[in-house]
């Protein structure tokens, strides 16, 4: 690291920019891929439920039952696409696929519910995708919880004149989210997992195409050394890399109107720091593989499939087994990705994301350095 | 003075011995050819001296500096040429040149001088602003010689510069060579093709890594022992192999004439002649020959080597 020359990292960062500039191809997808990626997963990931499809046979037909059936339509987690009139329709429903959920009352529905007696509601669902169907039972067993508790206090009323006072009375409140909607939940962590990717990805050519195209061996002949070479390479892909991020930024405030309620600027100061890190990560990659292809396809699974898998973006951390957990503290984008969300959300700052923060701070001059001292002057 | 000294310089790769023992100096202003087929260790050799690869044993010295301890200083003394094109094709000839001359820090004030005169020099003035990518063979290593050459080298280095390049481009890129040895670069150069190796002032045979003759050309040739015979005549495979079955001395076939080293030239030209003769092969003339760097070749190296 000893004597930086100046005029040596301009000389490299001038003739990066050069490369990164003529060829369109590569600085079209520089750009356009982060988006294209923000998009599918934005709006593919959104783990919210809404209108399951669903099918009612109402054997009653009667006002009891259809008041049961029109808080269903009524429901904005419901669509009521189907009025099978036997079992074997509502299964043929299900295993096709056209319904998720069947809903069945039976024929003395309508009789028992005004005589105040107790009457069986059946939900059939398609059980295949555990985590949408818990979902989808909890929603339904709440309006019919809610029907229930509805005729009970009409059945007190009439007898003792006056509506009963519940013991108990749940209010609910969500904080940070209020709406409960997962894409502001989703879209900060997701711009994490995709700068890690794609900036490795950019720089993963970098030093593996001087080596192939024969290029370094010029270079090493030269008084060059490995900070003034890995600094000049990292400067146009930081360029670039800070252009994705602001158009992932402005993406998710417009597109995905996710609010932003932290400091714009710590914002984009913490995501410099994460992305010298991602780069150089990306460098040291392309310094040992020698080869772009197989650098390209390093840098993809080591920073694709962890960030998008270990950093709590997709699973919670707090429920994986012990010996993962421990792996995802070594995974940058876990701590960029809480980060993020900290910032996005509840609008936090260095007082409670220091650690974080100082741990991205960490990553990046661990990369940086491991860059830098990857050069060697010499071949084989 | 000395400027380059080689003391052992040994490099294996592996089981492969790439450079065995390689002693040899190279005095200042000279114009020093290593000559060898593929394989024999030039660029070895090559990448040795220029600090970018460590030597398994032995001793290196560039202008008085150790080639492995004080390799960073060597390179800033040093102008060296890959065997591969090793400049930037997306980038112009200008830009191109202008990138290494930062890289050597050459001062900016006097830099463009240096430059239009380096262009010149290399016919490259007119496609100053194309991209390197886009230039001929002949042009791509001219362009590759003004890069080594920006920073003023005391010592070139040039690993087959000429290597698939034209007749008049060879040319012109000598002439380049011979105006750097007036301003007293030492030029350091290896080439396979033999001509190319008679315009140095002093050679180095290599072959499988290991030094079989190092002086003038003339020096060179005066290896060879006895007496050089060019023999022409009818069928002239089917002679060869009976001129060496008949083990008179070194036999080479070149083209449609046999050379032949005899210890004496009277002596040869008789038992030749008698050969052809007993198996009825008409004989068109036998004469004493100067040997050129290929007949040093075939003799020097084993059988079937050259």
């Amino acid at each position: 690291m000893s004597g930086l020359n100046f005029r040596r990292l301009g000389a490299v960062a001038r003739k990066e920019f050069i490369h990164v500039l003529r060829d369109p191809r590569a600085l079209g997808i520089a750009i356009v891929l982060p988006m294209v990626m923000l998009m599918i997963f934005g709006y593919a990931l959104t783990m919210d439920l809404d209108r399951v499809p669903l099918a009612v046979w109402d054997q009653s037909r009667t006002p009891q039952s259809r008041e049961l059936v029109s808080r269903f339509e009524g429901s904005r987690y419901f669509s009521v696409v189907a009025r099978p009139g036997s079992y074997g329709e509502v299964e043929g429903d299900l295993a096709r696929g056209r319904t998720m959920m069947a809903v069945v009352l039976p024929v003395e529905f309508g009789r028992r519910v005004a005589s105040g007696r107790k009457v069986q509601v059946q939900i059939l669902t398609d059980g295949s995708d555990a985590n949408t169907t818990t979902l989808a039972i909890s929603y339904a067993e709440a309006i019919v919880r809610n029907y229930s508790q509805e005729l009970l206090v009409e059945k007190t009323r009439r007898i003792t004149g006056r509506p009963p006072a519940l013991p108990l009375d749940l209010r609910f409140r969500a904080w940070f989210n209020t709406d409960m909607e997962s894409r502001i939940f989703i879209v900060p962590g997701l711009i994490a997992v995709i700068m890690m990717l794609i900036t490795a990805l950019l720089t993963s050519l970098t030093v593996a195409r001087e080596w192939e195209t024969g290029t370094m061996e010029q270079l090493i002949s030269t008084p060059i050394r490995g900070s003034e070479l890995i600094l000049g390479k990292l400067a146009p892909y930081f360029a670039v890399g800070m252009v994705d991020m602001l158009l992932s930024v402005l993406a998710g405030r417009f597109l995905f109107d996710v609010p932003i309620r932290g400091s714009l600027l710590l914002l984009f100061a913490v995501s410099a720091i994460y992305l010298v890190g991602a780069l150089s990560l990306g460098i040291l990659i392309s310094a040992k593989a020698k080869s772009q292809l197989l650098a390209s396809q390093f840098a993809f699974v080591a920073t694709f499939l962890p960030a998008f898998l270990l950093s709590g973006f997709m699973f919670d951390i707090a429920n994986m087994p012990k010996a993962l957990q421990v792996v995802t503290y070594l995974i940058p984008a876990r701590y960029f990705v809480a980060f993020l969300r900290g910032l996005y959300l509840k609008g936090t700052g260095l007082a409670e994301l220091w650690p974080e923060c100082l741990l991205m701070v960490a990553f990046g001059a661990l990369m940086l350095l491991s860059a830098i001292r990857s050069f060697k002057k010499r071949l084989a | 003075m000395e400027t380059v000294r080689t003391q052992a310089l040994t490099r294996r790769f592996g089981d492969l011995v790439a450079l065995d023992q390689l002693s040899l100096a190279v005095e200042e202003g000279e114009i020093f050819g290593l000559v060898g087929p593929d394989g024999a260790g030039k660029t070895t050799t090559m990448r040795l001296l220029t600090g970018i690869l460590e030597p398994s044993s032995g001793e290196a010295w560039v202008d008085g500096l150790h080639a492995v301890r004080d390799a960073e200083a060597i390179k800033d003394r040093i102008g060296y040429m890959a065997q591969r094109f090793g400049l930037y094709p997306d980038l112009t000839v200008q830009e191109n040149i202008d990138f290494y001359a930062d890289l050597y820090e050459v001062p900016k004030a006097g830099r463009g001088e240096r430059l239009e005169r380096l262009l010149a020099f290399s016919n490259l003035t007119p496609f100053r602003r194309r991209l390197a990518g886009n230039l001929s063979g002949g042009m791509k290593q001219k362009l590759g010689l003004a890069c080594a050459l920006i920073h003023t080298p005391r010592v070139l280095f040039l690993d087959e510069p000429t290597n698939g390049v034209d007749p008049v481009s060879r040319r012109d890129f000598w002439r380049i060579l011979y105006q750097l040895q007036q301003e007293r670069v030492t030029i350091f150069v290896s080439t396979a093709y033999l001509d190319e190796a008679e315009r140095c002032n002093r050679i180095g045979l290599l072959h499988q890594g290991r030094l079989m003759a190092c002086d003038t050309v003339d020096g060179v040739k005066g290896l060879l022992q006895g007496a050089l015979l060019e023999v022409r005549c009818e069928s002239p495979r089917r002679a060869a192999v009976l001129l060496r079955a008949a083990k008179i001395g070194n036999v080479a076939l070149f083209g449609d004439r046999i050379h032949v080293l005899a210890e004496d030239a009277d002596r040869g030209r008789s038992s030749v002649e008698a050969i052809l003769r007993v198996e009825g092969l008409a004989c068109h003339g036998v004469d004493v020959i100067e040997p050129t760097l290929e007949d040093i070749f075939t003799s020097a190296l084993p059988s079937g080597a050259a």
